[in-house]
């Protein structure tokens, strides 16, 4: 057996355990176990909404999770996609609204330009890094936090509608929005857009010298550098490309599924997005995947709790199940012993 | 003469594949030397990790004074008597020799360390055993042949009755040598047993009472020592006759390619290189020779620019380095085989064919506007593993699969297959098996017939002597000696390298071309 299989049996194990230990929690605390955790498994495949719901949910993971394989490939560890989505999510909100441009070159201009802010907001904690070698965990986060800041001092200060009680901006015009593409639901084109971006960047990891040089420098900087390349560049590079890829998804986000821009705070993406690089090992395809698989549990959660005496936090529990069975290194590791032992018995 | 410790079919097996024990069966009589020979990658010291407890077993039986046994971790080991001297010393540089002796179980007076006590337990230890060291120094101002004896008292102090030495000359001179084997021999007769790991036959011969070879990761025989020869052992190591044949020294040694003009660093107060200068000529190996620790590592750093050069001048074609990326310098001709290839020399998670050109995509040689000729990156790597005997199944493996001689062939691979006009070599052999060390002393003297300058720092006195056209011994931070390599003895550079005979000025300056 490879080791890519035995990698990928390993997380589809990982996956089960932590469906079997949902199950007992759901035996533990609800009067019709089985009924709501059916609910929970099969709810989302139980009419085209809510299928629909799925994807729609997926979609900005999906984004998250390319930004994060990024960064990790170059073993960076930057959460910072949660506050370029705020941020560029926002620019494109405050495009469409002040811009006057009919037909679909609006929502186009809004999310090139929202990408383009999000690779400037990543360069700040990509040059600190690159420069003076800060942890760029450590300042991802911070950045989150200050990006938040500003996002809603501008939101409440140049794009709130006074008209409403809630914090939203002034509503989108009709054209700005993206368009749905499946009958019955919501999902719209950010999913297309979604797959191109998805294919390019795996195409820039995997088939282009910079891509390269990023995943030779995540596995081993020393190399890198005695090889020839350059980490100052590999790091910004890395930064960059990461960034316009949560500039995109947080402007996508925004103008395929809201009519305002209505997020008060921020929208959690930064952590999704290392949870779904992490399930994908950093593939840019197998992020795909992984964000698919987040949202169905997320959104079977939703449902049982909605139908069910179960409440939505039981997947908080699998995906932590989840994330230590796949982090930790020895799981599975006796197992893989007496594989290798066979194997090299051939 | 009972037998104190027994190994029955130990089979290890690392994740990854690595087969590092196969089947292997050990026994070490109660006082003898027992020397474990092997080349590198055999497997010797995985063994010596398992009776230490570092590394458990996949199969297999300990037995200890006639138990059978589980060894989980060297604290354990140290508790039933067997001790280990590693190759690489564990010691506290800023603790003097006494605490470092008794790190861990400090005689008290109250909650204070009662010094008094640690000097009297530490003198009357070391004349017991006749070790001479001094107690109150700290440990980075001692050489390394006492840091050794350190590693040996402390591990006695806790009271080990088998002793486990890894390769403890490799970083000794002959003469310090001599003194190490005339102390075993005294520990034996005290009633120890030592397990003796090398792959220098002649020591083995000198010391052991028994040998017991290994060739990957198997046993192939305990014998007697007193009843084989060198050669005999050697076949048993490598399944075949290694052939000793002379080098032909370069005839003509021309330009400069690379000078060093007069390097100084200091770190922390400490001069670790004092006014270093030579040059490298075109179609020249010039050696550097030295006991570890004497600044090559530093001295590889600067050329290297991993530390900037602040005092001196290091030109390459005639070119200062000082502000040049390695990327301006491996353009340039520049090529470096790294002693610690898994730290610098190879992407351990990558594959061998992108491993094997990364410096040549790097400058856009396989690159077509930023896109990956993967095409011929492939057929290029599949060539140069042809070529430079790469034991693997596929181009496509992940090189931390293959085995430390096949990595370091890789590397070597990578730098030497681009003419390089200068090559930095850094124990270009360390770790690697005789075959494959054989292999690479040819491609370097290849390279030099070729023209290329190269600069080889090494340990391992005899590879300096076998490759180098001239010889540079540093010690204690500076170049002491030169030598032409052709009537120089192994005592002549021993005494160098122990800092016991120093040229004088004029005459390491041999090393610098005529301006």
């Amino acid at each position: 057996m490879s080791d890519k299989t035995f990698q990928m049996l390993r997380t589809l194990l990982a996956v089960l355990i932590a469906l079997a230990l949902a199950l007992i929690i759901t035996f533990i605390v609800s009067d019709k176990p089985l009924e709501s955790f059916s609910l929970f498994l099969f709810g989302p495949f139980r009419n085209l909404r809510y299928m629909g719901n799925v994807i729609e949910a997926a979609i900005p993971l999906a984004f998250a999770g390319l930004a994060t394989s990024i960064l990790f490939s170059a073993n960076l560890f930057n959460l910072g996609s949660e506050g370029i989505y705020y941020v560029s999510g926002l620019v494109a909100a405050a495009i469409v609204i002040n811009v006057n441009i009919t037909g679909v070159g609006l929502p186009i201009l809004a999310i090139i330009i929202a990408g383009i802010v999000g690779m400037i907001l990543s360069l700040l904690p990509g040059f600190l890094k690159a420069k003076w070698d800060v942890n760029v965990l450590v300042t991802s986060l911070m950045f989150n936090t200050i990006y938040f800041g500003f996002g809603l001092y501008f939101l409440n200060y140049y794009l709130r509608d006074p008209n409403i009680s809630q914090i939203a901006s002034f509503s989108f015009p009709d054209n700005a929005r993206l368009k749905r593409i499946i009958e019955g639901t919501r999902v719209h084109s950010g999913l297309i857009i979604l797959l191109v971006v998805a294919f390019v960047v795996y195409i820039f990891l995997y088939k282009t010298k910079w891509g390269y040089s990023i995943r030779m420098y995540g596995i081993n900087k020393n190399f890198s550098e005695y090889v020839g390349a350059s980490s100052f560049g590999i790091i910004m590079l890395t930064h960059i490309s990461a960034g316009l890829v949560a500039g995109i998804g947080g402007s996508v986000e925004v103008l395929g599924m809201y009519t305002r821009f209505r997020w008060a705070s921020l929208p959690g993406l930064g952590f999704d997005g290392a949870l779904v690089a992490m399930l994908a090992k950093n593939r840019p395809l197998a992020s795909l995947g992984a964000a698919l698989f987040l949202a169905y549990i997320r959104t079977g959660a939703d449902l049982m709790s909605r139908l069910s005496d179960v409440p939505a936090e039981i997947v908080a529990f699998i995906q932590a199940a989840i994330i230590l069975l796949i982090s930790a290194e020895r799981f599975l590791f006796y197992w893989r012993h007496k594989m290798l032992l066979k194997e090299a018995d051939k | 003469m009972d037998t104190i410790l027994e190994l029955k079919n130990i089979t290890k097996i690392y994740p990854g594949g690595v087969v590092a024990n196969r089947d292997v069966n050990f026994d070490l009589i109660d006082g003898e030397i027992h020397a474990l020979v092997g080349e590198n990658g055999a497997g010797k010291s995985t063994l010596m990790k398992i009776i230490f407890g570092m590394e458990q077993p996949n199969d297999g039986q300990i037995i200890y004074r006639g138990k059978q046994t589980e060894i989980n971790d060297p604290n354990q080991a140290i508790e039933m008597g067997i001790g280990m001297v590693h190759q690489h010393f564990m010691l506290v540089p800023s603790f003097t020799v006494s605490e470092n002796l008794q790190l861990g179980m400090e005689p008290t007076k109250g909650v204070f360390i009662d010094n008094k006590r640690l000097l009297e337990v530490t003198l009357e230890l070391a004349n017991r055993y006749g070790f001479y060291v001094e107690p109150d120094k700290p440990v980075e101002n001692i050489p390394v042949a006492m840091k050794q004896k350190v590693e040996i008292l402390k591990v006695l102090l806790r009271g080990a009755k088998v002793l486990i030495l890894d390769e403890p000359t490799a970083v000794l001179t002959p003469q310090e040598t001599k003194e190490l084997f005339t102390q075993l021999k005294m520990l034996k007769e005290a009633g120890h047993s030592i397990i003796f790991i090398s792959h220098k036959l002649k020591e083995v011969k000198e010391i052991s009472d028994r040998v017991t070879v290994l060739r990957d990761g198997k046993t192939q025989g305990t014998l007697k020592t007193s009843e084989v020869s060198e050669k005999d052992i050697s076949l048993l190591m490598v399944g075949r006759d290694i052939t000793s044949f002379d080098m032909l020294r370069a005839n003509h040694i021309s330009d400069t390619t690379f000078s060093v003009r007069n390097v100084s660093l200091k770190l922390e107060n400490n001069e670790i290189l004092k006014n270093i200068s030579f040059d490298v000529r075109e179609g020249q190996i010039l050696g550097i020779a030295g006991v570890e620790g004497n600044g090559q590592v530093e001295l590889v750093k600067q050329l290297t620019r991993e530390i900037p050069i602040n005092i001196g001048e290091v030109k390459l074609l005639g070119q200062t380095i000082k502000d040049m990326s390695m990327h301006g310098m491996r353009k340039l001709g520049f090529s470096y085989i790294p002693e610690d290839r898994m730290e610098k020399g190879i992407a351990s998670e990558g594959t061998i064919y992108e491993n094997i050109v990364a410096d040549r995509i790097v400058q856009d040689k396989f690159t077509k506007r930023g896109i990956l000729n993967t095409k011929n990156i492939i057929s290029k790597a599949k060539d140069l593993i042809k070529e430079y005997h790469v034991k693997t199944s596929s181009h496509n493996q992940k090189i931390a699969a293959l085995s430390g001689g096949n990595i370091q062939k890789v590397v070597v691979a990578r730098e030497a297959s681009t003419n390089p006009k200068f090559l930095l070599a850094e124990q270009p052999t360390r770790g690697v098996d005789v075959g494959s060390i054989e292999f690479i002393h040819n491609q370097l003297i290849k390279l030099r017939d070729q023209g290329s300058a190269i600069l080889l720092i090494s340990a391992d006195l005899e590879e300096v002597m076998k490759l180098s056209d001239q010889i540079l011994v540093m010690y204690d931070g500076e170049i002491v000696a030169y030598f032409d390599n052709k009537d120089v003895s192994e005592e002549e550079l021993g005494l160098a390298m122990l800092g016991l005979s120093k040229h004088d000025e004029s005459r390491p300056r041999g090393a610098i071309a005529n301006e």
